[in-house]
């Protein structure tokens, strides 16, 4: 969600029982702009917190010119001082992937690799590095895993340019609440996968300007998102079932969207027992 | 148009324009174009000449002409298009206008669609809305005169009505809790609760989420003598239901009679009912009454009973928001969502229920094994830096449930005297007696998950240590925290109702089959026996047969 609208944005996500405490929130609000200021971002996103045993890392995300382009992202132990994360890599997705339990809260904390994947740390050992895998990657890959899986924004907010960039729709005017009900008017905010395998009949509904993602509907399984009217009807909210703790929140008729992510960075893999 | 560099805007605002308008590049304007001979040399304002007025006027009068030609497909015309785009921009003055120009001709095109003026008036819309808005102003209505408030209140002593806004403050300090508006709603939808239901004591336990509506519950004990009437009640409907499933079962066995041959019984037997905890006491100590949102009427969930419990710890589901949602899963459930909700909330307050270790004693003059405990009043709370440093300034002050699904362990009931015998000797096996956790014990016993500590403590500020708040949070159950400062703590829950696991959840398997028939000779296939083998077989037979004969004879003789 928007830094700067921060505090409306966590009430209207509070249903779900998590958020940040007073202390937490005024630090977002010092250090955040300075953040923007540091990095030259024109958007900072407060993407969430991901709980560890020990302590919570609180995540931003800074946007370019290009909203759709890969974001930059920091974490923070204590809201205030920012370190940068580096890029996930394919190979640390696959390795954080097997890794299970709770986040411990260090992210120098090393997680050992020859007990969860003997191939990887036999790999790591002839190339001259030690079979472990520190805490931080684990947090990098799950940043993006949950962004690529559980990212999203509502149908219209973002145009693609002829010249391939992506920018804020000035002209979105927010959902109307027939459309802000179903899942096909909420795309993933990430690279699309499956518009390529679109017929050309499903095709020629779309708008290229603005149809350019993918959408919810076809999320695999089939209600992975629980999608409610709060507060009297008067907010959409989204949560993921895949990944619980992401709870996405729109209000129709307004500009106002955006997500956030309360969890413990696991997925939940028993959805498929649980519907 | 100030950036123009030659322009000059201060002195001779006018003539900037012109100038600008003119300096606009463009190629030579060939004949058929509109603008033909404006750009000659000899019609050019800024010549010393005189231009011929006359040309001037025609070639405006033909660029006028076809600015104002009427599109055959929308009938609109550009001269009156670029009048409005024009009145609009200057009217709305947006920033950056050249770059957005093409959408504001956009919106004025589309603006020429709706309809200006109208006879029939268009039907207000009532927004979705106001049902729920409706719902919550009733909340704050003040019910009946306050005379009869009061007089009521002095015949039954007045129930506790919790805090809500003093403990959502509090656990709002570790970022924990609903907004402020809904925690409102809550409060004022308890208060309501606590005048229409006979309530002794009250506490806001938790939210549970679910996929379509969301669970608000409140925990509550209510006064003893409507509790005995209820009790009477559920029996009274209880025994009408076995009446009936006995009337299902009777007729089921004559038609059975008249089928023939009769199928083969099955040889499974139902694990022993374990009857449920009296309510007031163990896993039904309190009643809990739910609704999806504040506003919304309450609902009493149904006591718990130990095969609910010991099948909700074998399931995983999402709750749907729908009380009489069936729950469909393997081992089938016994009862819809309001009962596996039930269970999940006795199970989750079981885990989770702390109170500073010393906040609750037991009582001094019972000696039995005690079930009860009461406040101590002379509890000195120990300060925040202490409760953070160690779990065991925490206790349990909710029993532990046993395997079976009780708090009190009970010899399984023998159902019927047919099966006794058999029963018996699987029971001895049984027989011994599950033991839990005692009340009041630390928290510091409790087992983690592997590498991962039941329990996670931390101070809510490290910067204000002298405000702080000690917030405990279960990492059994995701969700459930509770906090300590001074004498004030409380629990509470807010998630989807599940236990942690750090490893995939596996449904359990179904039993293996039953075989259809007790193999015997009768019924087993055997290879079918060769000429020799049926020779061999005839041959003993006559052997048989002779035998017996002289043997006949041998008695006849000796007659």
């Amino acid at each position: 969600m928007e830094a700067l609208s921060l505090p409306a944005a966590l009430a209207l996500v509070a249903g779900g029982g998590a958020g940040l405490s007073p202390e937490r929130r005024a630090a977002l609000g010092a250090s955040l702009p300075l953040v923007q200021r540091d990095y030259r971002f024109e958007r900072v996103w407060f993407w969430g917190c991901i709980q560890g045993l020990r302590g919570a890392y609180y995540i931003a995300e800074g946007l370019g010119p290009d909203r759709a382009a890969p974001r930059c992202r920091l974490y923070s132990l204590n809201c205030l001082d920012w370190s940068l994360l580096t890029p996930a890599t394919e190979e640390m997705l696959v390795l954080a992937e097997q890794l299970k339990g709770h986040f411990q809260g260090d992210p120098s904390f090393e997680y050992s690799l020859a007990e969860i994947n003997a191939e990887a740390a036999a790999r790591l050992v002839q190339s001259g590095k030690e079979p472990v895998i520190k805490e931080e990657a684990r947090l990098i890959a799950t940043i993006e895993q949950i962004d690529r899986a559980v990212g999203i924004v509502p149908r219209g907010a973002f145009v693609k340019t002829p010249l391939g960039s992506v920018h804020e729709n000035r002209y979105f005017e927010g959902l109307s609440l027939v459309e802000a009900k179903k899942l096909s008017s909420y795309f993933h905010f990430t690279e699309p996968a499956n518009l390529k395998n679109k017929t050309l009949l499903e095709k020629a509904d779309l708008d290229p300007s603005t149809d350019f993602l993918d959408s919810l509907e076809h999320d695999i399984p089939r209600g992975s998102w629980s999608i409610q009217l709060e507060k009297g009807g008067t907010v959409v909210v989204l949560r993921s079932l895949l990944w619980l703790g992401l709870t996405f929140y729109h209000v129709p008729m307004t500009k106002q969207f955006g997500y956030v992510y309360f969890g413990t960075g696991e997925k939940n893999l028993d959805l498929p027992f649980m519907l | 148009m100030d950036q123009s560099p030659e322009s000059d805007p201060a002195e001779e605002p006018q003539s900037a324009y012109l100038q600008d308008a003119h300096e606009v590049r463009h190629g030579p304007y060939q004949p058929h174009e509109p603008g033909y001979g404006l750009d000659q040399p000899g019609y050019s304002p800024y010549e010393d000449e005189i231009p011929d007025p006359q040309t001037r006027m025609l070639a405006i009068k033909n660029a006028k002409a076809y600015l104002l030609k009427t599109s055959t497909k929308s009938g609109l015309n550009l001269y009156d298009h670029f009048a409005n785009i024009l009145t609009k921009i200057l009217d709305e003055q947006p920033a950056n206008t050249v770059d957005i120009i093409e959408n504001i001709s956009q919106d004025v095109k589309l603006a020429q669609f709706r309809k200006k003026m109208d006879t029939l008036r268009d039907e207000y819309v009532i927004p979705p809305t106001v049902e729920a808005a409706e719902k919550y102003k009733a909340l704050f209505v003040k019910e009946g005169g306050e005379d009869e408030q009061e007089e009521l209140e002095e015949e039954m002593g007045q129930p506790s009505l919790p805090n809500v806004m003093e403990t959502a403050f509090y656990f709002e300090q570790a970022g924990i809790g609903l907004s402020k508006d809904e925690s409102y709603y809550i409060f004022l939808a308890l208060k309501n609760l606590i005048n229409v239901q006979p309530i002794q004591t009250c506490r806001f336990w938790g939210k549970i989420l679910g996929l379509e509506m969301n669970y608000i519950i409140a925990e509550v004990q209510l006064r003893e003598e409507e509790e005995e009437e209820e009790e009477t009640e559920e029996e009274g409907e209880e025994i009408i239901a076995e009446e009936q499933n006995e009337m299902d079962e009777a007729e089921e066995e004559d038609e059975q009679k008249e089928k023939e041959p009769e199928p083969p019984k099955s040889t499974y037997k139902p694990p022993p009912d374990i009857p449920k905890e009296a309510n007031g006491t163990g896993t039904n100590k309190y009643v809990y009454f739910v609704c999806n949102e504040p506003g919304k009427p309450w609902v009493k969930l149904p006591p718990v009973t130990p095969a609910q419990i010991v099948c909700a710890r074998q399931i995983k589901k999402f709750f749907t928001g729908h009380l009489d949602a069936p729950v469909v899963s393997f081992p089938p459930f016994p009862g819809n969502e309001a009962n596996y909700l039930r269970a999940q909330i006795a199970r989750i307050s079981a885990g989770t229920h702390v109170s500073p270790t010393g906040f609750y004693q037991f009582p001094v003059d019972e000696e039995e094994e005690a079930d009860t405990y009461e406040e101590n009043l002379e509890f000195e709370p120990p300060p925040v830096a202490e409760m953070v440093e160690s779990l065991a300034t925490w206790a349990h002050h909710v029993k532990e449930i046993l395997k079976q699904g009780r708090c009190v362990w009970i010899k399984p009931a023998q159902k019927s005297e047919e099966n006794e015998e058999e029963e018996e000797e699987e029971e001895e096996e049984e027989q011994q007696e599950e033991r839990g956790q005692a009340l009041l014990t630390l928290i510091s016993e409790d087992e983690g998950i592997k590498d991962i500590p039941a329990w996670t403590v931390q101070a809510s500020t490290d910067l204000i240590p002298e405000y702080a708040v000690a917030i405990l949070q279960s990492n059994r159950w995701p969700g459930a925290y509770a906090f300590a400062s001074g004498r004030k703590f409380e629990n509470i829950y807010f998630g989807w109702g599940h236990k942690y696991n750090s490893e995939n959840h596996t449904p359990a398997l179904p039993p293996p089959a039953e075989a259809e028939f007790p193999s015997d000779p009768g019924i087993t296939e055997r290879a079918d026996p060769t000429v020799e083998e049926e020779m061999a077989f005839k041959a003993a037979l006559e052997e048989a047969l002779a035998a017996a004969e002289e043997e006949e004879n041998e008695e006849v003789e000796d007659d």
